[in-house]
Parts: structure tokens; sequence; C-alpha cells
């Protein structure tokens, strides 16, 4: 399937591939907004919305980044646009710094990079005609194409799907997904080489959402476009994207392409947010014990959680957890994970054998199956000095169960550390 | 439109054997607990008449999830908002809405019946829970007042009785520190925890009938999760009937034995979930299942998406009125299709399709074409 799709890009530039030279840059990437309070307005504290990210961007190819809101996702969109100013950090656009470029620093590049926004009714003027909006970066620019503006405004109307005689329209006499087609015409006005989506479908129904979909798709390989796709809906950002970044609080915490994120994610997040996604197949109604539910809600980026900020949600966090962040690191080619447990590969530190408390609570709400597939050691050494009292308790928990269970958990010990790879 | 609501009591709904509607009939006894039939809703505006919902019919039992699925403007959430009578009483644009029909709730006829009747039910017998919980929670007052009137609205008790079972559903609904957290405002609370909240204010007088309109939709998928797997185990525990409205295949799948697709204000496919996913009989669920990406599925190629946009409500198309949406609008002959509104048929046992092919014919359709794409 993977080659398909690169033999769908592939052709769109000479030699572009996944492995293409690479077009954007990020490294340490930081935005920490003030927080001000008290009579004299000083800074508090601050909200930590982007806090350290390091990815690049290939060209030709796509990358989604997902997350749950509040997650720093599009905030992390708005400043590789340069749309924030970042705290710290730097962007690197076809190897320039663009990091602090001021406003007329800016302009140029802004050609080559446009954004597609969430909302299609407050992203468009609604005073303006779509001819208006649709040429207005022809007009900022100071670009004249090639048989005139108008005629060129038609031409994009037409690529996106809408009739070209309604150029004198004004928004509100198109549908969400028309004027999603229209935000999309704006963005590739001046022939990008970037596109940073925030949300592109999120806003339409699920019928417009494929044509929209489909249409990114299009565009990509007739024009060889290099997408950032942003969106909180995991199958939507597994059916674009070629590479994925999730994202927790502000950092990144695994960025692998897309078989191996979905096949055997890495990072207990990750597993947890794929498990999370309902399946539209009712006979899966009863299989109620696959998914992993995460005990509370997201940590506040005012004061995040010391270590990795998973921690407090986690079922296989220990000490280390606590204390060290993990980094983001290539276990697998092409794998990044930052996680000292991870999923489907051989502990990081293994020598941290004892669960922190908010781990065994986050545990029981984790089925089963999930704990027994676990290669983290304290995971392993907290169910077998699990399973004694577990027996013990006879009458009140089902016998058969508790013995399966035990099993299993020390099948999960032996094969878990060496074969865990394999065995997705 | 005055017709509308003579001609209501003595048109009878697809599927109901029953003659006159009788009245005042006894509760249960073989009847469905909630009986909806031809149940019209229309609102007069200044460029035509709205028919949000148009002729809808179902029935659902004690303990069982119906699912209504359908793109934004299909008549679903007015459909629920009917059936709680909360449109006769607030106003659209200074004109009421119409509604005709009949809805049967436990032996009770609703539209027909006295509203303060109705508002003795409301909250008591059927419940609603609403998609966005901020704006549906009073800012100015804490989780627990709200609570606290709900339940004494229906129930002769003191101030502290009321709080006491205010706190106790919050801790049902897994609200930490619900001690505390009762005497919070919401915007004290997060998304998930306000939405868990509405969930306990609409529970707490264990209502027989729960409409949850897109619970989840203002959530993250693992909040949603959560919330789903709430909204399943407080259903086993009250044993309610409850309708699910959404636009997303997969929660429906997740908790509906039913399901109902709504296009254009009216139904269009209505079966069990397994019939409704694996053999459905109407090219708009079709194309709602190609429309979506599936994350339990390997690498779609290509989405596969129905062209073309809604219809406006004011205009429906003649006919059939998904027939300007659908691929195959041609095969019925004599252009029946954008001449005759097609009803609803059995294709199945408990599976009605309203589409003028032949039964045949929309089998060899998907089990040739569009299966093999899905």
């Amino acid at each position: 399937m993977s080659e398909n799709r690169e033999n769908r890009t592939g052709p769109v530039g000479s030699g572009e591939t996944a492995d293409g030279e690479i077009l954007l840059k990020v490294t340490g990437l930081q935005k920490h907004f003030p927080i001000r309070s008290g009579l004299l307005k000083r800074q508090t504290g601050a909200v930590r919305a982007v806090d350290g990210l390091d990815f690049e961007v290939r060209r030709g190819e796509t990358l989604g980044v997902v997350g749950e809101s509040g997650c720093g996702k599009s905030t992390m969109g708005r400043l590789i646009t340069r749309l924030l100013e970042p705290t710290g950090g730097t962007v690197e656009f076809e190897g320039k710094d663009i990091t602090h470029l001021g406003v007329g620093g800016m302009r140029p590049l802004r050609r080559d990079v446009q954004m597609i926004f969430q909302d299609p009714y407050s992203s468009l003027n609604p005073r303006h005609t779509i001819g208006t909006i649709v040429g207005a970066p022809f007009k900022l620019q100071g670009v004249t194409p090639e048989g005139g503006v108008k005629k060129e405004v038609q031409r994009l109307l037409e690529v996106v799907g809408l009739n070209p005689e309604h150029y004198n329209r004004y928004p509100h006499e198109f549908s969400g997904g028309q004027r999603q087609r229209i935000g999309i015409a704006r963005a590739l006005a001046l022939k990008p080489k970037l596109v940073v989506a925030d949300e592109p479908v999120s806003a339409l129904d699920v019928s417009i959402q494929a044509q929209v979909v489909n249409l990114l798709d299009d565009l990509q390989q007739e024009l060889g476009l290099t997408y950032v796709i942003i969106a909180h809906d995991l199958s939507v950002v597994r059916h674009v994207s070629d590479r994925i970044a999730v994202m927790y609080l502000g950092k990144i915490v695994e960025l692998a392409d897309r078989n191996s994120l979905y096949r055997s994610p890495m990072h207990p997040y990750t597993k947890a947010l794929m498990s999370a996604v309902p399946i539209p197949d009712p006979s899966r109604k009863s299989a109620k014990s696959e998914r992993i539910l995460l005990q509370g809600d997201v940590p506040s980026p005012i004061a995040p959680p010391s270590g990795c900020r998973f921690h407090t949600r986690c079922w296989k966090a220990t000490e280390v957890c606590r204390t060290t962040e993990p980094p983001l690191l290539e276990l697998r080619p092409g794998q990044r994970v930052a996680c000292h447990h991870p999923e489907n590969f051989e502990d990081q530190a293994p020598q941290d054998t004892v669960l922190l408390s908010g781990a065994k609570e986050a545990a029981e709400l984790v089925p089963d199956a999930v704990l027994e597939e676990s290669t983290s050691a304290a995971v392993v050494a907290e169910r077998e000095s699990g399973t004694e009292p577990g027996q013990d308790e006879g009458p009140d928990a089902d016998p058969d169960e508790g013995s399966e269970g035990s099993a299993g958990g020390s099948e999960g010990s032996g094969e878990g550390s060496g074969e865990a790879v394999t065995k997705e | 439109m005055t017709d509308i609501s003579k001609n209501a009591g003595s048109t009878n709904a697809p599927g109901t054997a029953v003659g006159e509607p009788v009245l005042g009939r006894p509760a249960g006894g073989g009847e469905a607990f909630l009986d909806v039939r031809d149940l019209k809703v229309h609102f007069p505006t200044d460029d035509g008449l709205v028919k949000s919902v148009d002729g809808l019919s179902f029935q659902l039992e004690r303990g069982k999830t119906l699912g209504i699925v359908g793109e934004s403007g299909s008549g679903k959430s007015v459909t629920s908002l009917g059936i709680m009578g909360l449109h006769t009483a607030g106003q659209y644009g200074k004109r009421k809405a119409r509604i005709s029909g009949e809805i049967w709730l436990n032996g009770t006829e609703l539209l027909s019946a006295d509203p303060d009747h109705v508002r003795k039910l409301r909250g008591r017998d059927m419940a609603m829970i609403f998609q966005d919980p901020l704006s549906a929670l009073h800012p100015y007052y804490t989780i627990g007042q709200q609570i606290v009137e709900a339940y004494r609205i229906h129930h002769d008790v003191d101030k502290k009785t009321a709080k006491r079972r205010a706190v106790e559903m919050l801790d049902r609904v897994g609200i930490p520190q619900p001690d505390k957290r009762v005497d919070s405002y919401p915007h004290e609370f997060s998304g998930g925890m306000r939405q868990r909240a509405m969930i306990a204010m609409s529970l707490v007088n264990n209502p027989e009938l729960l409409i949850a309109d897109e619970p989840t939709t203002a959530l993250d998928v693992t909040v949603q999760a959560q919330i789903l797997d709430l909204i399943r185990d407080l259903q086993k525990e009250f044993g309610s009937a409850v309708i699910v409205i959404t636009h997303d295949l997969g929660v429906v799948a997740e908790l509906a034995d039913d399901i109902l697709v709504m296009y254009g204000g009216r139904c269009v496919e209505r079966g069990p979930a397994e019939k409704v996913f694996y053999e459905p009989r109407h090219p708009y669920t079709w194309g709602l299942l190609g429309s979506m990406p599936r994350l339990d599925r390997e690498q779609q190629e290509r989405l596969v998406p129905v062209k073309g946009s809604p219809p406006s409500l004011i205009n429906l198309p003649s006919g059939c009125a998904f027939n300007p949406r659908c691929p195959y609008a041609d095969i019925p002959k004599d252009d029946v299709t954008r001449t005759v509104r097609p009803e609803l048929t059995e294709v199945g046992s408990r599976h009605w399709a309203a589409c003028h092919m032949s039964q045949e014919q929309r089998e060899r359709i998907w089990t040739e074409e569009i299966a093999p794409k899905l």
C-alpha cells in the first residue's frame, strides 16, 4: 500500500520521493504565552503551548500532526507559517533561517508557505467576493499571473472544483464544503511549496469531508505540494499522511511513518489514542476490552508534569518517568519515540521496576490484554507480584480469568523484551 | 399548511399495523415504549416552509439504543427536540414551528397532551444530553445547584437530600471528589467533566428515555471513549431507552442496536445496526460508509465520497430527495426517481429502505461495487 502511495506522489517532481530533500526543519521550537496578572501586569507564568519540537518536513510528503485539544498542534502550525513569533528554537525553510524574520523579511516567503484554516466561515471575508478573496494573494505580492488575475482566479476555482462563473458571488452563497474549497484555492494561488492545513476538514460533514480529502490528495499529485496537516481525527490523518507526529502537551511523543505508527505504536499515549477511536463496525461492540481508557484529562500546559509529561496518566510510569524527560530517539528506522518504557520494543529503563502510584490507578483502566503485551519491566514485575494475592481472592474474582491473566503475564515477560518487535 | 395537522391523525406510518390511534391505550402490552408516527416538523420562514422533519416514524424499546445518523440539516436534532416537546415552547422567528404526527411515550401521546403534563414528563421520564455542555449549563449557578433544581422540580424533597443526591450522581458519572466539585461552577470544569456533569443532571431523575444529541462531538477522542463507556454502563444500570444522534458512524456502531439514517428530513434506511453496516440497502448509506476513512482496515487508496452537497430543506429535489447526488438515479425506469418519492419498504427482517431500485439491483451493486471498495 505504501509503495502505491509513493508511486503516486513520486512522479510529481524530479526524484522527489519520501526521502527527498528537507524543505522545512524545526529545531527546539518553543512558544510560551505569558500570563500577566496584577496591577503592573507582570508576567506570573506562561502557557507552554509548544515546548521543544524537533522535526523536518521533506519535499513532496505529507506530515500529519495529531493530538488532543490543547496539545499545541495549532500553535505549531502558526509558528512554522510564522503567524506567531517563536519564543525559542529555530525554523528553517529551504535551508534559510526564518525564525525571527520581520514582516518585510517574511513577505517573499509567504508565497511559498500558505495556510488552510479550519473554519470556512470565519476565514473568508463576508464583504468580499470570491474573486477578490482568491485574487488577493496576487495583489499583496504584486504578481500578475499570465492572462490576468481574473483568468487565473477562474482557473483556480475550476481546479478546486468550483464553477468559475461564481467569481462575483459572496461567501454566504456557498456551503461549508464549497467555502473550504475557496480557502484551498486562495492558498494555492501563488503556487506555494508548503501548505499548512489546520483541521482542514473537521468542520465539514462526513460526505463533504471525503470530497475535500480527495481534493487535497489530487492537488498534491498535480502540483507537487508538501503538506503539514494538523487534525485531531486519527482516521483522517492516517488517510492523508506519509509520516505522522503525535503531540502531547507541547511535545512530540512519537514521530513515525504512517504504517509503523498504526501497526505498532511505540508510545503508550499513541496506543491509547488509537484505541479510543470508535470503529464503525457493530460487531466490535462487545469487544470493549481492547480499549485503553486514560484517566482524567490532559494536565495544564501552565505547569506541565515533570519528567515525561504523560507519566500522570500512563499505566507504565515508573520513578524515572517522573524525574527524567525521555528524549525523542529513533528506536527503529523511521520511528522516533520519547518514552522510557515503549510498547512493542525493548524497555529503555528496565532497571526501574517500581510503578508510580498513579500508574497503578491508570493500569486499572487498561484492559488485561494490553498489560500482558506490555514490555515494561515494572509492569511485568507488578503483574507477577500482583497475581498471588489475585489467586487468593478466589471467590470474588473470576478464578479462570485470574489464572489466565497470570499465565499471560509471565509469558509476556519471557518473550516481551526480545521478540516484541516482531510480535505485531 | 393547517391541513397537515388535520391529516396527521389519519395517516399511518409504514410498518405500524394499528388502524386508528387508540387514545389512552395502556402502557406496554406489546406496544413499543417510544412510538413516533409520521412526525413532521415544519418551520415557516420568509423564504418558504422549511421541512426539517417530514414524515418520520420509528419505535424504540426500553433498554435499547437507537442511533440516528445523517448530515447537518438532515433533521436529526429537530427530531429530538420535537420528541422532547421543545419546539412548541420556543418560537422561531416569531412564528411557531408546525408539528404534526404522533409521539407515544409509554402510552401517552405527547403532541396532543396538555403542555403542563408534558412539562412534568420532561426531565423525569425523558431527558436530554446536549452537544455543547458549556452552553447547556448555566454559567451563573454551580453544578450542584443545577442538578438540585432538576431533582427538586420532580421530587418533593428538601435541599439537603437533593444535594446528597447530586453528589451521588456526580460520583456515579466519575467526577473525582464529588462532594467538593458539586459547588464548582461550569467554567471550572474541563470539557469532559462538563459533559459528565450534564449526564449526571439528565439522569438524576432516572429517566426512561434519554436523548443524547451529539454527546461527544465537542470532545477529544480519549474523553469521547470515556463518555461512550459511561453512557453504555448507565444504560445497563438504569435500563433506559436511549436515542443517540450523531454524524459519526463509529459512535453509532459502538452504542446503537438500531440505526436510522436520515436524509433531507426523511428516513432513508432503518434497521438493526449489523444490517445497516453490513447489508445497507440505500445508496446514501453506501455513500456515508464510503466517505469514512477507517482505522480498522488496511489503508484505502481513495475515499468514495457522495458527490454534491446536502439539499435545501425549503426546496427539496422532487421524487427521491437523494436523486441529484445518487450515482444510480438512472437505473429505475421512467425517470421515477425524479418524480415519485420512494416509500420505505421492507428489505429484510426489521430492515427498511426507501429506494426505487429493486432489491436485487441494490444487492448486486452493494456486493459487487460498493462493499469491495470499503
